[in-house]
């Protein structure tokens, strides 16, 4: 933004950022009209089911602090998609990549639980993204050496993931009264929250990442050498520089980065893993990215947006009777209508 | 174990089996003309929660197949508008007909939840009328799962024996080509996409009318998932696409067939089979065969301006 204060702008109008500000209102608005009418359809008073949503999420401070929890981890999945893109890798496997990087955090809080906080929680978070890496590794690794299509292999480990998860949950996690969670972590292993609120240090690393990707990609070397990769893997080849091992190493960075919010969710939101916790959060991930165009910035706004939603869905479920799952026609429809803009494009696809 | 036993579990895998041969040849006609539908899962149950909501208004499950065949093919006309017209990324297109599947599906299906139907009325195999009725009731087929075969040879026949089958597989490896040699890769892909929502929707609508015969949020559990897997796995071929069918119903089978002996092995390992085959049949074929998926998929058609 620092740029954009420092040149003249002829108008306000003129400014692409305004302009794009612009045009998404004016897509969410139609996004909004849309669902309203299908709520209408289905017996539901749409403005009355809007402003629920709307003070639900921004009517109090509590409200408000829900929206952020909820972003946290959307934050995360989104950046795990956002890095490879950058090399052009499309990283579908951040569902698998997450649920793997919540096992190995649950496996460290559930085997070290006499350690101190400032110990065990580094371990988790070292370890969640081991597992997120070595997950990514396997599509990246088959990538790499040109055997199969990393996009394929993501989705089979995604299938693959929960599975392994269930598996460790049913039959040596499990807590004494419930098959389907492990007993709760002890508070060593819980990430601290914020102002009495679910706010946890999981926002912090969010940001933390979120910056570091922002700033790597521009004002480093490897940030310009992905780029030319993304750019034209044949000509970045030809001035020598190392593809095969930037593919890797991306997508096991995307992927230790998914599986740290994986482990963001168990420690600092469930406290507990579950079977299925992750609600297709990985998918979620993605389609931020996507929303987004990959810039650090629209990831933020976008996570933001989907968060406040999802927020609002889930009271709409308590005081509507709607059921939950129904928001996800207005985020569907809210992402068709982005992605319908012909000029969208998240690593400018070209011909090759 | 009783040989009733067995037979009892083969006719489940049978049935569970069915929807899935159906979604794969459906998401086969799509990849074969170059689209990925990641949506899939999505599209399923809408079609099986708008057959189930028919079925169970009307108390005709034909009328129920019908919708949901229909359904399927409307979700994915949706998508052919995003990807080919509008020219919008196939998989953040695809995810997106999925969450707006599951969210459709649940307003849908809201006042059906728990409500019972009378399913697809199901016929013995000819020739069985002389076994014992125990034995009889386990062979007894509603007509989707004695169609399913020949549906499969159908599209293979309709794929690689016919004109439009050619131009559908040249739009899919390369749609240039396809246009210079007088063909229109917009209006072939919107072919190609509704005949595969309509048989994602017969898929469906087994799912929720002849075998389980209730309806649930998110009932398809990943059947989408397992299907696009499935159309990898079978090389983007209509009748190897049999086989994997057969190999995820034999996986089902096998692992009803173990807790039946007694056999302690975790259903979440047993659950993984289709997947870890289908990783190691990738593997193994390699860079040497990848030739079998079609060139351009995935890939956005510009057209000529």
């Amino acid at each position: 933004m620092t740029a954009a204060e420092n040149t003249v702008r002829p108008s306000l109008l003129q400014n692409k950022a305004v302009r794009t500000m612009l045009r998404y209102t004016g897509m969410i608005i139609f996004a909004l009209l849309l669902f309203g009418l299908i709520l209408l359809l289905s017996g539901q008073d749409p403005i009355q089911s809007y402003k629920d949503i709307f003070t639900a999420t921004f009517g109090s401070a509590y409200g408000f602090s829900e929206v952020i929890v909820a972003m946290i981890p959307m934050l995360i999945t989104a950046l795990a998609v956002a890095l490879p893109s950058r090399v052009g890798l499309i990283n579908v496997g951040g569902e698998g990549q997450l649920y793997i990087g919540a096992a190995f955090a649950t496996w460290a809080a559930l085997t070290f639980k006499d350690l101190p906080s400032w110990g065990l929680i580094p371990l988790m978070v070292l370890l969640a993204m081991i597992g997120g890496a070595l997950w990514a590794f396997i599509p990246g690794y088959l990538k790499a050496i040109g055997l199969v299509n990393e996009t394929i292999t993501s989705l089979l480990l995604n299938s693959v993931a929960p599975k392994i998860v269930g598996f460790l949950i049913f039959g040596y996690w499990h807590s004494a009264l419930d098959t389907v969670k492990t007993p709760n972590f002890v508070d060593a292993a819980r990430l601290p929250a914020f102002f009495g609120t679910r706010i946890h240090l999981g926002l912090i690393f969010g940001l933390v990442l979120l910056a570091a990707f922002w700033a790597v990609m521009k004002y480093t070397r490897w940030g310009l050498e992905m780029r030319s990769i993304g750019g034209n893997a044949q000509a970045a080849l030809r001035n020598g520089l190392p593809v095969k091992k930037y593919l890797v190493i991306v997508m096991c960075i995307g992927g230790a980065i998914a599986g740290l919010a994986g482990m963001v969710q168990v420690s600092g939101f469930y406290g507990v893993l579950l079977l299925n916790f992750s609600l297709s959060l990985g998918f979620m991930g993605f389609l931020i990215c996507w929303l987004a165009g990959g810039e650090p910035l629209g990831i933020l706004l976008m996570s933001f947006v989907v968060s406040v939603i999802f927020t609002g869905g889930n009271l709409l479920q308590l005081t509507r009777g709607i059921p939950f799952a129904t928001i996800n026609v207005l985020l569907a429809i809210a992402l068709f209508v982005v992605l319908a803009q012909p000029t969208f494009s998240l690593t400018r696809e070209k011909s090759k | 174990m009783t040989l009733l036993a067995i037979l009892g579990v083969l006719s489940s895998a049978i049935f569970s089996g069915t929807s899935l041969l159906y979604a794969t040849l459906g998401e086969i006609v799509d990849e074969r003309a170059g689209i990925v539908n990641l949506g899939l899962e999505g599209v399923l149950l809408v079609g099986a929660s708008t057959g189930f909501a028919v079925t169970s208004v009307t108390g005709n499950p034909y009328l129920g197949v019908l919708i949901a065949v229909l359904a399927g093919g409307l979700m994915n006309l949706i998508l052919a508008y995003l990807v080919v017209t509008r020219k919008a990324n196939q998989l953040a297109s695809g995810l997106t007909l999925m969450f707006l599947g599951i969210g459709l599906s649940a307003l849908i299906g809201k006042g059906f939840t728990g409500t019972r139907i009378t399913g697809l009325p199901r016929f013995l195999l000819p020739g069985l009328s002389e076994l014992p009725k125990v034995y009889t009731s386990l062979f007894k087929f509603d007509f989707l799962i004695f169609l399913v075969i020949p549906m499969a040879i159908l599209i293979w026949w309709v794929l690689f024996r016919t004109r439009w089958g050619l131009s559908l597989r040249a739009v899919g490896e390369n749609a240039d080509t396809a246009y210079a040699s007088g063909r229109n890769p917009f209006l072939i892909r919107y072919q190609a996409l509704f005949i595969g929502g309509l048989l994602a929707g017969l898929g469906a609508a087994h799912l929720s009318i002849a075998f389980t015969m209730n309806w649930g949020e998110y009932m398809t559990g990943g059947r989408g998932f397992i299907a696009i897997a499935l159309v990898i796995f079978s090389k983007w071929h209509p009748i190897r696409a049999i086989v994997g069918a057969l190999l995820f119903s034999g996986a089902v089978a096998f692992q009803l067939l173990l807790q039946a002996a007694g056999v302690q092995i975790s259903p979440f390992l047993l659950d993984m089979i289709p997947y870890i085959v289908t990783l190691i049949v990738l593997l193994i074929w390699g860079g040497t065969r990848r030739q079998s998926a079609p060139a351009s998929l995935g890939r956005v058609y510009q057209g000529t301006e």
